[in-house]
């Protein structure tokens, strides 16, 4: 059996009528239909931390979502430009860098208070390893939403594409665990927070590569 | 080349706003350059330039499918260039040679340099027989067969509706399949 070119290009024209939703309107409804199974997750093991009403008068506390709010936002907003075949992380990248600042402007801020506690029992923390647990456990099936979601576009290099797909569903996942958490110290975020995202990021690296391929 | 590159930007516009005969005609238009810059990679991968027509069928189709990653404020050229070097890279790839692909590739193709289909394409034809039969046989009708969308329906007893969906289906699969070999 042959088909050659022109039969193809005549059999694309005829398919012209069909409409592709846009990438963010795929990425919204992965993310939503995702984001239950995260959820369930989160309030059946480990649920907001009953003095939440105390400690949202601690702006360390309020900046935990700051940071990761930021970082999820700045994540849709890569991903989507990344879905366009001709676009890279010039022009785009620095978005990725606000929750870094944010937080680094955190640690800068702590230093400067009285604080009770030496800056390595703040760093260390008493919820260490439930963060890198709790962190990518809850980022996987929002990560799996969004590939489904990004599998829509056309990335250039689907290993980046996949990598900031795991840095935005770590930092939806870690804005659930801070509601949990009760260390609320920017350098317990910065190291720990730090280490669960990178882990997700590189996750979402991998399954870019194999998923993201168009 | 400016000029060249305005009017595809125009003949996007046309089919993304419905016009199908401008989509043919920008398709057309695209074409010699794709199958130009794909014998310039396989050349210089030292592969057979006759299988570019191979790569020439999977550039279309993956333009076809993410058209709607274009930004229509956008120029049309580096969109396409940007398609058609991601899928010559893995073209080459897949043929076991890595090379390095530049977007200039494309971008300099002059009209002179441009040539006519030589050797026909198998790979697209051949993955067909895997399709799901109404998609295959859909297909075949239009693709292999030249035959419109209205006598496909008749053809094969199908709505014209059912014949749209399985046509894009069966275009969809299709790349699948390719992207999987």
């Amino acid at each position: 059996m042959r088909m050659d070119t022109d039969q193809l290009i005549r059999t694309l024209a005829q398919d012209n009528a069909h409409r592709a939703r846009p990438v963010g309107f795929a990425l919204m409804l992965a993310l939503i239909a995702a984001a239950p199974v995260s959820l369930l997750m989160f309030f059946t093991e480990l649920g907001i931390r009953p003095d939440v009403m105390t400690a949202m008068r601690n702006p360390f506390f309020d900046l935990k979502f700051a940071v990761t709010l930021a970082l999820a936002i700045a994540a849709i907003a890569v991903s989507l430009h990344l879905s366009r075949p001709e676009a890279s992380l010039r022009g785009f990248g620095w978005l990725l860098l606000i929750p870094a600042g944010l937080l680094t402007a955190g640690i800068g801020g702590e230093m400067m208070m009285p604080q009770r506690l030496p800056v390595m029992t703040r760093l260390v923390g008493n919820n260490s390893r439930v963060c890198m647990t709790a962190i990518p456990l809850m980022s996987l099936p929002i990560l799996a939403g969004a590939l489904i979601g990004l599998r829509h576009g056309a990335p250039a290099q689907p290993a980046v594409a996949g990598a900031i797909a795991g840095m935005l569903s770590a930092g939806l996942a870690a804005t659930l665990y801070a509601s949990h958490c009760t260390d609320d110290s920017p350098l317990f975020v910065a190291t720990w927070y730090t280490i669960s995202i990178a882990l997700v990021t590189a996750i979402g690296a991998l399954a870019g590569s194999k998923l993201l391929r168009f | 080349m400016r000029e060249r590159e305005d009017e595809w930007t125009g003949l996007m516009r046309s089919a993304i706003s419905g016009d199908s005969a401008a989509y043919h005609r920008l398709l057309k238009a695209v074409t010699p350059v794709l199958r130009a810059a794909a014998r310039r990679g396989l050349a210089r991968a030292g592969q057979p330039v006759d299988q570019s027509e191979d790569i020439v069928q999977d550039i279309l189709l993956a333009v076809h499918l993410k058209r709607h990653t274009w930004d229509v404020d956008a120029p049309f050229a580096p969109w396409l260039f940007a398609i058609a070097r991601n899928k010559l890279i893995d073209a080459l790839r897949r043929r076991g040679r890595r090379i390095f692909v530049n977007i200039d590739d494309f971008a300099e193709v002059l009209p002179g340099e441009a040539v006519a289909e030589t050797a026909s394409a198998g790979e697209v034809a051949a993955q067909l027989q895997s399709l799901p039969a109404r998609q295959r046989d859909v297909l075949q009708s239009i693709a292999v067969d030249s035959a419109s969308i209205k006598d496909t329906a008749v053809k094969l007893s199908m709505s014209e509706g059912a014949v749209r969906v399985a046509l894009h289906r069966g275009l969809t699969s299709l790349t699948a399949k390719l992207r999987e070999q």
